[in-house]
């Protein structure tokens, strides 16, 4: 299969190098303390976070930091067969335990004693590159919820298909089963906090695909930055500041 | 820019679900033409003038007429991406060499991403086909591209869809059919390779039959698919691919894993228009009518005859069914016929135009019949208007359909190679029969050669995974003027009273590392191929002649493999190890065997060769003990005129003790190295292996012996050893004469990976040897390459290449080195050949041959000096079988009524060969009793 036409275009008509469009917006569920639906293309990702608040079981108490849970699911129209996924599978178990601990990562937990934060993450829509949407989308209902972070975590993915390093993969790319990296980043510290891949790739070309990930990550910290100071304008705005 | 497409899809297990796929269209995609002053001109390939015109193509036009296309005079080309999507879906073979076109600098040919454009993608309308949206695509972007030139350059629109052509005229944009453009070129050449549509073949049909009413219908009908597909579903139909016998074109196989055999296919009516290599749906006969073998070439339509070839080396050059006089042993086999065609396998065939008289006035259209080289494709019916041009030339031409009112098929003309007979023409004919590469090396392949002059570096001597062997008394032995020197050799007696034996062996994959474009290249290749004026390497002359070739004088790297011997040749170890040696001398066999039987000698490197000599009889003496067969082939040598390259002498290779010796340490180094990466790599290891033969395959050979009077014992292939030594006659030729009858009766030894088969398949039955591999000729066969990776990986020096760890691609690997080493093999018999005919042209000969097999209008005969073998007739062609010529199936032998004179099996008889031409252009050699 052609994945990589001569000319250089990916089947939907991007350049290797380049990421589906973004979309983002802030504060869609009101019941919510924060909240954000985060679009890579055609997935889309809807994010809920409540907390700080108080320990519901008081047994998981951490006395010297918060409690971060996180829960994900996918809608059943989410993708075109519409098959009924039970809750609480496998991957689905997987992937809340990988964003739970990259969002574990960045927050300032300990700031927060005796405290609980619930992160839910549902994906509306699945085209690829799930996983790294609902990072996106978590890490902008947090900021939204005001809880401290060290810095953002954002995420991208890229892969290797036809000999050619490919970002941020659709649907029909992620099937083809070639490698798939997914890269997670603090864009200001400059660190990894997830790298996940599940095939093998020699070394050397597992470098550049990574690094071709990294520079997506910050391009869409470049673009979560931006949607905050507007989001931060709007407030200010309303406030009549 | 973004837009989403929808579709509705059909999954597998029959819902219907709807696919939403994003779909990014962009500004930055440009048009290609050299002189726009708009676009990005860096990968602009189109010239593009008011007079010529850009053309843009529709999808039938790329299908239909890829053969025109590749003509170096249709340039200026905007192939669409719409286009090129539909050719692929449509047939993978046309969408490739497209492609080639597209990427081959030479041609203006210019790949227009149509569909990602944003002026010129069209979205899909309520009520349209898919074609229909598609054949507007196109003049979409041809009307683009005439706005968007504005009066720099003319653009026109080729279709041949009559619709289509309207809608363009009506739009505005200029459009004509190929027909029409190529005619506007005035050449008439090109107008042979046109591929006319299915309707206008009517008038191609032969004479007889020009009335549409009287058209007999020659073939069956072919099923349509969903009818085989339930017939294969059912277990009515079988499926598999059809091979047509080489020696006999009207008997095919297709081999069936429904039924676990072959099933045979009796006559081109049974074949039902299957090609050799297509997959076809076939139905089993009635049982009472599997027995049509007595009847077979002599009822068919045509008769070819059989020619004169070289003997053959093993029983896959060897006809499958034996001559006439064949004992009704064994149940019949299953035959059947063909009711389908599933994947068709044409290509494009060489050969030449049936002798036919000029038709009256010249320069009109004439239809011709073509004759292939390979005597396993039927003859093509072509149109062309270059006749009196055609006749004396070899050519090519493809095959466009076949349907079942014609007895041929009809083609059309691709391109002429030469003048028949001519060296240079029929030696192209062959490399392209065999489908061998043959072209220079890309840049990027000799990209990948290190720089020259290349010698051994400081690196390579401090390189600790290297042993610096330079002290030793390093020597190759190879055939007079041999400059791909892949193996050499040392032996030193120790201290102690052993011997330490030495195979070096040119370090090839020092040099071609995994996944570059020199490796892939090679890959591809397979091995070197060997013409008798010619080679065709495998590898890029500075790396094959040079830089890798164990030359004397020169510090070369190696990769050897040490053993430590008693003098009786009991191994007492063996290391492997890559090393830097430095031979003393490059002699040929004749000359090492000179210094070994030169009494008067006595130098250290005389000295090496005769302990050398000495162990290897020991080795060879044991091998055969362990029932290895020591076939014999007629392997034939010619001396060639070193100006102009034609044959000036043949004769039989003679084979010397010399050459045994190195053949019995290069045995002896495969087999270590067999054993040592199987140890290592059980799973992904590429050996060799040579099947027992059947009991049916020696049955030619049992059956000639036993009317001579000889008992041959093939229960083991030790047993068949023996008994092939015991088989003395009078006649001093008799026993090689014997081991050459047995040679070709087995098939050949095959690549394969380890982990496809289990550990007793994979014995070598000539060599009787459990395991076995290729090591010693990494310079001229990829084999070799891939063993010397697995060598260094299982001693540590280098990681496995990750496509060991693919099986299914380490297989098909395997599959097209087989595929490769018999296509070379069958290029440097018919070099062969080719250069029998033109030594005999001018040299008629009277010799002395050897009867091998009886017909029933003559005999076979073998010609010991020359290795040729090929028919006498005893009675006119046209009164085959009858006259006054019996056939006495019991002794193998074919008497005269009266009984006054009668030839038997084995028998010496003389011949006179001389080269004929019973046809204008049609050389060929003929056998007469003398
Ligand atoms: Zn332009």
């Amino acid at each position: 299969m052609e994945y990589v036409s001569p000319e250089g275009l990916r089947i939907d008509g991007r350049r290797p190098m380049e990421m589906r469009k973004l979309q983002a917006e802030i504060g869609v569920v009101a019941k919510a303390d924060g909240s954000a639906v985060f679009e890579m293309g055609n997935t889309k990702v809807i994010a809920a976070v409540y907390g700080p608040r108080e320990v519901q079981n008081r047994s998981q108490q951490l006395s010297d930091q918060a409690l971060v849970r996180c829960e994900y699911s996918m809608a059943n129209f989410s993708t075109g067969d519409r098959m009924r996924k039970p809750k609480g599978d496998r991957r689905s178990t997987e992937i809340s335990l990988v964003i739970r601990q990259t969002m574990e990562a960045c927050i300032l937990t300990q700031l927060m004693p005796r405290s609980q934060i619930d992160i839910y993450v549902q994906v509306l829509q699945a085209d690829g590159g799930t996983r790294s949407a609902c990072i996106n989308a978590a890490t902008l209902a947090l900021a939204d919820a005001g809880i401290p972070m060290r810095d953002f975590v954002t995420s991208c993915s890229a892969g290797y298909l036809n000999s050619t390093p490919l970002l941020d993969l659709n649907y029909v790319e992620d099937s083809a089963g070639g490698p798939d990296v997914t890269v997670g980043i603090l864009p200001k510290l400059d660190k990894v906090t997830l790298l996940q891949m599940d095939a093998k790739l020699p070394l050397d070309i597992f470098e550049n695909v990574m690094q071709l990930a990294v520079e997506g990550c910050k391009a869409i910290a470049d673009y979560i930055r931006e949607v905050l100071s507007e989001n931060t304008k709007q407030l200010e705005y309303r406030r009549g500041l | 820019m973004l837009h989403n497409k929808s579709f509705v899809k059909k999954t597998k297990s029959g819902k219907i679900t709807k696919n939403v796929r994003e779909h990014y269209l962009r500004d930055d995609i440009y048009c290609g033409v050299t002189i726009c002053k708009v676009c990005d001109s860096s990968a602009a390939r189109l010239s593009g003038s008011a007079s010529s015109p850009i053309l843009v193509l529709d999808t039938n036009v790329v299908l239909n007429q890829i053969d025109l296309l590749e003509n170096p005079a249709i340039d200026d080309v905007v192939v669409l991406s719409i286009v090129l999507q539909e050719v692929r879906n449509r047939n993978l073979g046309v969408y490739n060499r497209i492609r080639a076109l597209c990427s081959n600098s030479a041609r203006k040919f210019f790949v227009f991403s149509n569909e990602h454009h944003k002026d010129t993608f069209v979205q899909d309308m309520a009520g349209e086909s898919k074609n229909d949206r598609n054949d507007r695509a196109i003049r979409v972007a041809a009307q683009w591209y005439k706005s968007h030139l504005g009066g720099a350059a003319h653009v026109l629109l080729i279709t041949n869809d009559r619709e289509n052509k309207r809608k363009a005229t009506e739009e505005g944009i200029p459009a004509e059919t190929i027909e029409a453009y190529v005619k506007s070129l005035d050449r008439r050449d090109l107008l042979d390779l046109l591929v006319r549509p299915a309707s206008e073949d009517v008038n191609m049909e032969e004479v007889e039959d020009l009335r549409p009413s009287k058209r007999k219908v020659i073939y069956a009908e072919h099923k349509p698919l969903s009818e085989i597909t339930s017939g294969l579903h059912q277990g009515i139909y079988h499926q598999g691919k059809l091979r047509v016998n080489r020696y006999n074109p009207f008997e095919a196989y297709v081999g069936s894993e429904s039924i676990g055999d072959e099933i045979i296919i009796y006559g081109r009516g049974n074949m039902n228009r299957a090609f050799d290599g297509d997959i076809v749906a076939v139905e089993l006969l009635p049982q009472d009518q599997w027995h049509e073998e007595n009847s077979l070439s002599l009822a068919d339509e045509e008769d070819e005859e059989e020619g004169v070839h070289l003997v053959p080396g093993s029983a896959d050059d060897a006809p499958r069914t034996t001559n006439l006089v064949q004992s009704a042993a064994g149940p019949p086999r299953p035959s059947g016929q063909v009711v389908g065609i599933i994947k068709r396998n044409w290509h494009s065939y060489c050969g030449s135009l049936e002798p036919m008289p000029m038709p009256a006035g010249d320069g009109g259209v004439a239809h011709a019949l073509f004759v292939s080289k390979d005597r396993r494709i039927p003859k093509i019916r072509i149109q062309t208007r270059q006749l009196g041009n055609l006749l004396s030339k070899r050519i090519v031409v493809t095959v466009d359909s076949w349907d079942c009112l014609s007895r041929y098929p009809s083609g059309h003309y691709v391109r002429t190679i030469g003048e028949i007979g001519d060296r240079d023409t029929e030696s192209e004919v062959v490399l392209i029969e065999n489908d061998i590469d043959a072209r220079p090396f890309s840049s990027q392949v000799l990209a990948c050669l290190p720089p020259l002059p290349w010698s051994v570096s400081s690196e390579d001597l401090a390189n600790p995974i290297r042993q610096d062997l330079r002290h030793l008394l390093v020597f190759s032995v190879d055939p007079p003027g041999c400059k791909d020197i892949d193996d050499a050799l040392h032996c030193a007696a120790l201290s102690n009273g052993n011997f330490e034996v030495g195979v070096h062996i040119a370090d090839v994959t020092n040099f071609v590392h995994p996944s570059t474009p020199l490796d892939d290249e090679a890959a591809q290749r397979g091995t070197s191929v060997y013409l008798v004026e010619r080679r065709i390497d495998m590898l890029p002359k500075p790396l094959t002649e040079d830089i890798c070739s164990l030359r004397a004088d020169v510090e070369r790297l190696a990769f050897s493999v040490i053993w430590e011997m008693t003098p009786e040749a009991e191994i007492i170890s063996t290391r492997y190890t890559k090393s830097i040696i430095k031979s003393c001398a490059a002699l040929s066999y004749i000359e090492a065997q000179a210094r070994m039987d030169d009494s008067r000698l006595a130098d250290p490197l005389t000295t090496d060769l005769r302990n050398m000599n000495t162990l290897a009889k020991i080795m060879r003496h044991r091998r055969i003990e362990r029932g290895a067969l020591t076939l014999a082939s007629a392997e034939v040598k010619f001396q060639i005129d070193t100006e102009t390259h034609d044959p000036l002498d043949i004769g039989m290779y003679q084979i010397r003790e010399a050459n045994q010796m190195v053949e019995e340490f290069m045995l002896a180094a495969n087999v270590a190295v067999a054993e040592k990466i199987l140890k290592h790599y059980p799973l992904c290891s590429l050996l060799r292996r040579h099947p027992t033969p059947t009991k049916e395959m020696l049955e030619p050979l049992l059956r000639t012996a036993a009317s001579v009077g000889l008992d041959l014992d093939i229960s083991t292939s030790k047993a068949l050893a023996d008994s092939l030594d015991r088989a003395v006659g009078e006649d001093p030729y008799f026993n090689k004469l014997i081991r050459i009858l047995a040679t070709r009766c087995m098939t050949q030894a095959v690549y394969f990976c380890s982990g496809d088969l289990t550990l007793p398949e994979y014995h070598h039955y000539g060599l009787a040897a459990p395991l076995y591999t290729h090591f010693t000729s990494p310079i001229r066969r990829y084999a070799d390459v891939i063993v010397h990776r697995l060598l260094s990986a299982s001693l540590g020096i280098y990681k496995l290449p990750a496509i060991f760890q693919d099986r299914p691609q380490l297989t098909s690997i395997a599959d097209n080195l087989n595929y490769r080493h018999r296509n070379a093999q069958m290029a440097s018999r018919a070099s062969v050949e080719l250069h029998t005919l033109i030594y005999f042209r001018k040299r008629p000969t009277d010799t002395e041959a050897r009867i091998v097999k009886i017909r029933s209008n003559g005999f076979i005969v073998f010609v010991p000096k020359f290795g040729i073998e090929g028919p006498v007739y005893l009675t006119e062609r046209s009164e085959k079988g009858g006259g006054e010529w019996f056939v006495d199936e019991q002794q193998q032998k074919i008497k005269r009524m009266d009984g006054s004179i009668s030839y038997g099996v084995l028998q010496k008889v003389n011949i006179h060969m001389e080269v004929v031409e019973p046809q204008p252009n049609r050389p060929k050699l003929q056998l007469n009793l003398v």
